[in-house]
């Protein structure tokens, strides 16, 4: 343990914040590579202008390299969160710091990725679990989490905004955005309308009054949209439109009805599955599904699709009567079947750290571990469209890595030195300043004057 | 022994209502033992009648008693694993012994093993005590969550002490199944946050059970679930009445403790009189007012969810202001900040690993809170209230063991191992049956498949009183609730 403590303290005191443009070089790293390499047991990373230009065992650190002696610890992507609020809800419990939905003036036009803070306590938090990218997806309005013991029956929780909404417009929660976490970047989306939103299952048949409406609201809904693509000259002169859609909920679907933006639909129960993908090949949509507990019971279906599934691999319990085949192994299974699959964190506030811990799950539960390693890092990279980038230690992708104290899966591990975009990050997250500040012996004077 | 008194002062309530003798204007003994005297010979009148058992709280302390059995055992040894007692011995190549649903044995390798004993070869693997999950509301807010099962909350009032959690447990929530299999052989089970008392706890041994009666742990004292901070005065002061402040919240905790000093006064009055053989008038029985009258007697143990340091600092002078003790702390995101003066006060403190920040009460919370404050001296739990966590609870030590590491505070695992063990059981009242591996305690066991601490490490067989209860690799050893049969899945979630 203290082995790292003492490598952070080296690397940070050596070349803080190191520039990007220098050439820097991992050695003695076991490198999980989360790419067609696999694992590498004992290989050198080369890092030139923030991005990864070699990658092998027994390669040379280049000559005015600076070198950094992973000393056998494990080197890793970047853990990229596949669905989270990083960044746009502070304090769950604490309704002017969530900017997490739309309200009840627009649906699919809400764009997630304005309300981001780069001031976040949680990304710094975040960057402290590995977590160098994250994908923020619209959630309706919510209970706060952490005792459920009294959000169950608090009802004034439970529906704040969302039952305010009328009609078809409230099924989609808005466009998701991708942010990385790097430290002193004011503008952390690297892109935004990635996705449309649109929870069905219980949450649609809450908003449409059943799930039979919310289908046929979301097929109406795709069908304005078309005919608004079809006869915009007309609408642009003034003609009133025939939808319970906004202008700007249209707009914001044209790209979902052209099949060039995703639809993230977060859907449940086996047959309610097996319905949106009919939906989907019917309407040429391309889908990613969240949550899919009983994913595993279609797993061919998703296969044949090729339709990926973001999933919490932890998810075991009936929790509704939606989730009822809900089992450990459904990550593993669906892997093995040839769905891509991304684990994730539950949601609120620091759990994006969960994701590594889950991916660890899914291993206890039947899933290898280098897929484990890609559910958390490769797989979102691919199902968010930005394995070019990140994702993976290869050649030409951006330097987004974690050097890691032990196994980046395991319950005692942690982040020894996070590097994104080749720059070694700091590690000030607002409750290791704390833990610091308590951790020391009392003096004379009260803690808040060290 | 509990049911059989119980069952003698009733049949003695009913008796004296079909004769028209019961009276609530006194009696010359107040226990079970009148009823005798009353049939053989007639009072006179001066000499006090017993009140029926349910218009007593000494007698009727236990209206609702345990009918828990354990399962059939044979004696069993498991041998070769890597043993943690939760009393600070960590054995290499240990042995522990099961006879007669308790611990027989534990020591090193060589310990003999009796003759006929089944022996479970427990090389490369590891053996606990069964976790015991000091905070949960599984049967209260059980799993489907509609609101038809979700009893958890009594939302009615700010003082809700007359109600017991047991009556809303549903014994069908699959989460007990899914705990099981986590390793989870005892369970608090606690009203939730909502009132400043929320009513009382029940600890349940985690056995597939009918009624919750069936579930209860024999002799387990109750507690009294009581909440500070943010969810009180939310709920109350979102209807417009009191509290809707912190200040309210603590004048209604001493408003309740005047309360219930005087209702102590009047029955102990009432029982000194009867005890000089004077007329006197029993007190009303309110349930409520039982509930704390039971705290301070020191008969039921005070579970106070309470987030800060500066909350818990105060609920503390009212301990010492009304005379009582708090047992436990829960979620404690502080504990770190004032841990030396739990220490000091013999308080256990509940907490999470690193669940914290999601409300202003919890922004405080630090992975490292378990750690520091252990080794400050508190008696440190970890807990879940959560059907998830609680089937992780090892791996929340694991991490909370590490955040403390990392920082130099060298937690081993034998330490660590009592965070979800024998810490727990302390808090609930239960440490002198269960939690630890030591000879003479109720055989409840976990043997893992790896370190427990470990993110891969799941539990291979847990036993409770010494009976197998779950068998990861044994169907027949793998219940499945009432309410899983038939349904998609089948209740087989691993």
């Amino acid at each position: 343990m203290s082995r790292g403590i003492l490598l952070t303290a080296l690397l940070l005191s050596a070349a803080p914040l190191a520039a990007s443009a220098e050439t820097l070089a991992f050695t003695n790293a076991k490198i999980e590579t989360a790419g067609p390499a696999g694992e590498i047991a004992n290989g050198t990373v080369v890092i030139r202008d923030g991005k990864i230009v070699a990658v092998g065992a027994g390669l040379a650190a280049p000559a005015g390299a600076r070198v950094i002696d992973a000393r056998g610890q494990v080197l890793s992507p970047g853990v990229i969160a596949a669905s989270s609020s990083l960044g746009v809800e502070e304090v769950e419990g604490v309704r002017s710091t969530v900017d997490v939905g739309s309200g009840s003036e627009i649906g699919a036009a809400f764009d997630i990725s304005y309300g981001v803070n780069p001031e976040s306590t949680l990304i710094p938090l975040s960057r402290e679990h590995g977590v160098t990218r994250a994908v923020i997806t619209p959630v309706p309005a919510r209970g706060g989490g952490g005792d459920e013991d009294e959000t169950v029956q608090d009802t004034s929780t439970l529906t704040a905004g969302k039952e305010a909404k009328s009609s078809g417009a409230s099924l989609f929660e808005g466009q998701a955005a991708m942010i990385r976490t790097a430290s002193g970047d004011t503008d952390p989306v690297f892109k935004s309308n990635a996705a449309m939103v649109v929870d069905l299952g219980e949450a649609g048949a809450r908003v449409a009054g059943s799930r039979g409406s919310a289908i046929v609201l979301l097929k109406s809904a795709l069908e304005d949209v078309r005919r608004f693509q079809r006869n915009r000259s007309v609408f642009d002169r003034g003609a009133e439109i025939p939808s319970a859609l906004t202008r700007d909920d249209l707009e914001a679907l044209i790209p979902v009805v052209e099949g060039r933006t995703p639809l993230l639909v977060r859907v449940h129960r086996a047959s309610d599955i097996r319905l949106i993908l009919r939906l989907a090949r019917e309407e040429r949509l391309k889908l990613i599904l969240e949550g899919a507990e009983e994913g595993w019971m279609v797993a061919p279906d998703l296969a044949a699709a090729g339709v990926p599934v973001l999933i919490d691999s932890e998810a075991d319990l009936p929790e509704s009567f939606e989730a009822l085949g809900s089992r450990l192994d459904n990550a593993a299974r669906l892997q093995a079947a040839g769905v891509l699959v991304a684990i994730e964190g539950s949601r609120g506030f620091n759990n994006v750290r969960q994701a590594r811990f889950n991916a660890g799950t899914a291993v206890a539960n039947g899933m290898s571990y280098p897929a484990a390693i890609a559910s958390i890092t490769l797989n979102p990279a691919k199902i968010w469209g930005f394995a070019d980038k990140a994702g993976s230690i290869e050649v030409g992708k951006e330097a987004d890595l974690v050097l890691w104290s032990g196994d980046p899966l395991e319950t005692q591990t942690y982040p020894v030195a996070v590097f994104i975009g080749g720059k070694q990050q700091p590690q000030d997250a607002r409750i290791l300043k704390l833990r610091d500040r308590y951790a020391k012996p009392a003096g004379p004077y009260p803690r808040q004057y060290n | 022994m509990r049911a059989s008194w119980a069952g003698v002062a009733l049949a003695a309530g009913l008796l004296f209502s079909t004769t028209g003798c019961a009276g609530l204007d006194g009696g010359t003994s107040t226990t079970v033992g009148a009823p005798h005297a009353a049939n053989t010979a007639a009072p006179s009148k001066q000499e006090a009648k017993p009140l029926p058992m349910g218009l007593d709280p000494a007698a009727d302390r236990d209206p609702f008693p345990s009918t828990y059995k354990p399962l059939p055992s044979r004696p069993t040894a498991i041998v070769g694993a890597n043993v943690l007692t939760a009393t600070g011995q960590e054995i290499d190549n240990g042995v522990v012994i099961m006879s007669g649903g308790l611990i027989a044995a534990v020591g090193p390798a060589g310990t003999p093993v009796p003759e006929g004993a089944d022996v479970v070869d427990g090389k490369g693997r590891w053996v606990t005590p069964g976790v015991i999950d000091g905070h949960s509301h599984l049967g209260v807010y059980p799993s489907p969550s509609v609101p038809a099962l979700s009893d958890g909350n009594e939302l009615t009032d700010p003082n809700t002490a007359n109600v017991w959690a047991e009556h809303s447990v549903w014994p069908s929530d699959p989460g007990f199944d899914r705990a099981r299999a986590g390793g989870v052989t005892g369970l608090q089970i606690l009203p939730g946050s909502g009132n400043l008392f929320g009513g009382r706890s029940v600890f349940l041994k985690n056995i597939p059970a009918i009624t919750a009666q069936a579930m209860k742990f024999p002799g387990a004292p109750y507690g009294l679930k009581m909440a500070c901070g943010e969810n009180p005065k939310r709920v109350y002061g979102s209807k417009g009445r009191a509290p809707s402040t912190e200040m309210g919240n603590v004048a209604g905790y001493r408003k309740a403790w005047i309360d219930a000093a005087d209702y102590k006064r009047r029955w102990d009055d009432y029982r000194a009189k009867v005890g000089r053989g004077e007329k006197a008038d029993a007190p009303k029985r309110d349930l409520q007012l039982d509930t704390l009258m039971g705290v301070l007697n020191g008969e039921i143990r005070i579970q106070n969810h309470c987030y800060r340091a500066y909350e818990m600092a105060t609920m503390i002078d009212i301990s010492h202001e009304f005379g009582f003790h708090i047992a436990a702390f829960h979620h404690t995101s502080e504990g770190y900040k004032i841990a030396p003066l739990l220490a000091k006060e013999g308080i256990c403190m509940h907490t999470w690993a690193d669940w914290a920040g999601f409300k202003m009460e919890s922004l405080d919370g630090i992975q490292a809170n378990a750690a520091l404050s252990h080794r400050a001296g508190a008696c440190v739990i970890i807990h879940s209230d959560d059907p998830v966590i609680t089937q992780h609870l090892n791996q929340e030590a694991g991490i909370a063991m590490g955040a403390g590491n990392r920082i130099g505070l060298n937690i081993t695992p034998g330490e660590a191992i009592a965070w979800i063990t024998l810490n727990p059981a302390k808090a609930a009242g239960v440490a002198d049956k269960t939690g630890s591996l030591e000879v003479g305690k109720m055989a409840d066991v976990v043997l893992w498949s790896a370190n427990p601490f470990s993110i891969y490490a799941k539990a291979d067989k847990v036993f409770l009183d010494g009976a197998l209860v779950f068998d990861r690799k044994d169907p027949r050893f793998q219940p499945k609730s009432d309410f899983e049969l038939g349904q998609p899945g089948e209740g087989a979630f691993q």
